[in-house]
């Protein structure tokens, strides 16, 4: 084993300091380390999304990253989103839509989902479909997730008074 | 499957990580984005002694303009590029290829720097360094030299850098007045790799052609279609040229065959892609003059 660092990072919210080895996936250190596994870990090659997370507000693969690299950073995984009781408005729309069987593929998809709501305008259901290529999910054929978005498309231009663009 | 143990260091300055690089001698490797090379480490393709963490070393990660073209930090991420007004403004044809660099999560940490070095014969950004005939700058302990994108793509995930040289910053150099553009890809899903592709550049004066570029991928690395370029320079750009221009452009190189597609399917793509890349490069060009 190789020599351990010590990182302080950011984790929905709460700071920790670990010594990580520098082969350490953050996906397996918000897993193992931190207990947190909402975040899934489907293919470790960046193909499933499965464990799509926000690292400094910006959605990026777990599998992809080694928490070595992450001294200073925030992430924030599906567990900073809603509680069982006060869902996030993209789980309620997720629940309402039916947008989920397993559940296996649905953190990443709703993480993917948060930054898209940020960064796009999401104004046709292609647009909708092109965000989530690089989502896989086994179960629902999809549709149920577009229309799960679309809503949450809704919600926010209602919101802010108008499309982003 | 995870990586085998690795050392990890993370310089704050090119000095610095040269020196790490020529110190292990071949046995290190620079980690950009991670998104070519973490997939490769967890499948135990590699296994590097040290991984060079580039990320915490400032100044690396820009895009300026410069005599009418731009100089782009290797450190720039694909979200970055594909955001960029002042990219859509001087080079709309790169603005359009980020559409089909991967996925949202995978352009927020993918850098063009690390792009450009894993050399993939299907990637949006070795067409874009072909087409546009870009300079790399790379750097190393003795100093920094400068590579033309035609000799940096040596073969399929092979580039020209020494072991101990970085990707330091890539110049596209200005269009000509009256340039159109055009890009036109095949894949399985938006953002997978491209199966093929076909981007090219038409410089009008008046009804001629003046200068003509068109860059293909489909083969062992991305080239330019030399021989469809002439048949258009000098031309009226008629629809038999465009034609005939096509056809060479599939020519251009041996295409590929593997599980997604047969050398002669690839071939077609070319043909097809080509052509409608010509034909909206001239629309351009010509909407330019008006
Ligand atoms: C699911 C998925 C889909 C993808 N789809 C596409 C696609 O459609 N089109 C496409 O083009 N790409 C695609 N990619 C790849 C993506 O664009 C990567 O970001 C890119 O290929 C590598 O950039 P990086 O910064 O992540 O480099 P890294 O993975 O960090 O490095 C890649 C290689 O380059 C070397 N390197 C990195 N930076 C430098 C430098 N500055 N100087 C010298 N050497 C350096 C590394 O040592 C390594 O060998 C995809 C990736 C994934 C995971
Ligand atoms: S586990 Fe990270 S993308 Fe599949
Ligand atoms: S709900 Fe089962 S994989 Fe998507």
């Amino acid at each position: 084993m190789n020599k351990s660092h010590t990182i302080r990072i950011k984790v929905n919210g709460t700071a920790y300091e670990r010594a990580v080895e520098p082969r350490l996936l953050l996906a397996d250190f918000l897993r193992e380390t931190l207990g947190l596994t909402g975040t899934h870990i489907g293919c470790e090659h960046g193909i499933c999304g499965a464990c799509t997370v926000l690292v400094n507000g910006h959605s990026m693969r777990a599998c992809l990253l080694f928490a070595v690299q992450l001294d200073g950073a925030e992430i924030d995984t599906v567990e900073s989103l809603g509680t069982v009781d006060k869902l996030h408005p993209l789980q309620e729309s997720f629940r309402e839509h039916h947008a989920l069987q397993c559940g296996f593929c649905t953190p990443g998809m709703l993480m993917t989902g948060v930054d898209l709501l940020r960064k796009r305008p999401l104004a046709t259901d292609d647009e909708i479909r092109d965000g989530l290529s690089g989502n896989l999910c086994r179960c629902t054929g999809y549709e149920h997730i577009v229309a799960a978005i679309r809503t949450a498309v809704r919600e926010r231009d209602e919101v802010s008074g108008k499309a982003v663009r | 499957m995870k990586p085998a143990a690795f050392e990890y260091a993370a310089p704050s300055s090119l000095q610095e990580a040269t020196k790490i690089l020529a110190d292990y001698n071949g046995e290190a490797k620079i980690l950009a984005g991670g998104q070519s090379l973490v997939p490769m480490l967890n499948f135990r393709l590699l296994k590097p002694q040290i991984l060079v963490d580039i990320n915490r070393i400032p100044n690396l990660d820009y895009i300026a303009e410069h005599n009418g073209g731009v100089r782009i930090g290797a450190l720039t991420r694909h979200y970055a590029l594909e955001t960029s007004p002042v990219i859509a403004a001087r080079f709309p044809v790169i603005s359009e290829a980020m559409r089909h660099v991967a996925h949202l999560a995978i352009r927020n940490r993918g850098t063009l720097g690390g792009s450009l070095s894993h050399a993939d014969p299907a990637a949006e950004l070795a067409l874009m360094a072909i087409l546009l005939d870009a300079r790399l700058t790379a750097a190393s302990a003795s100093g920094t030299r400068i590579i033309e994108a035609k000799d940096f793509f040596v073969g399929a995930l092979s580039n020209a850098l020494e072991e101990s040289e970085i990707l330091r910053e890539v110049e596209f150099p200005g269009f000509p007045l009256f340039t159109g553009w055009g890009f036109e890809e095949f894949a399985q899903r938006l953002g997978d790799f491209a199966v093929a592709a076909a981007a090219a550049t038409l410089t009008m004066s008046g009804a001629r052609c003046t200068q003509c570029r068109i860059a293909v991928i489909g083969g062992e690395t991305v080239v330019r279609a030399v021989n469809a370029e002439a048949l258009l320079t000098s031309s009226s750009l008629d629809d038999k040229t465009i034609t005939a221009a096509a056809k060479a452009a599939a020519q251009a190189t041996p295409m590929n065959s593997d599980l997604r597609a047969s050398s002669d399917l690839r071939a077609h793509l070319v043909e097809a892609l080509t052509r409608r890349a010509l034909e909206a490069a001239k629309h351009r060009a010509l909407e330019k003059q008006q």
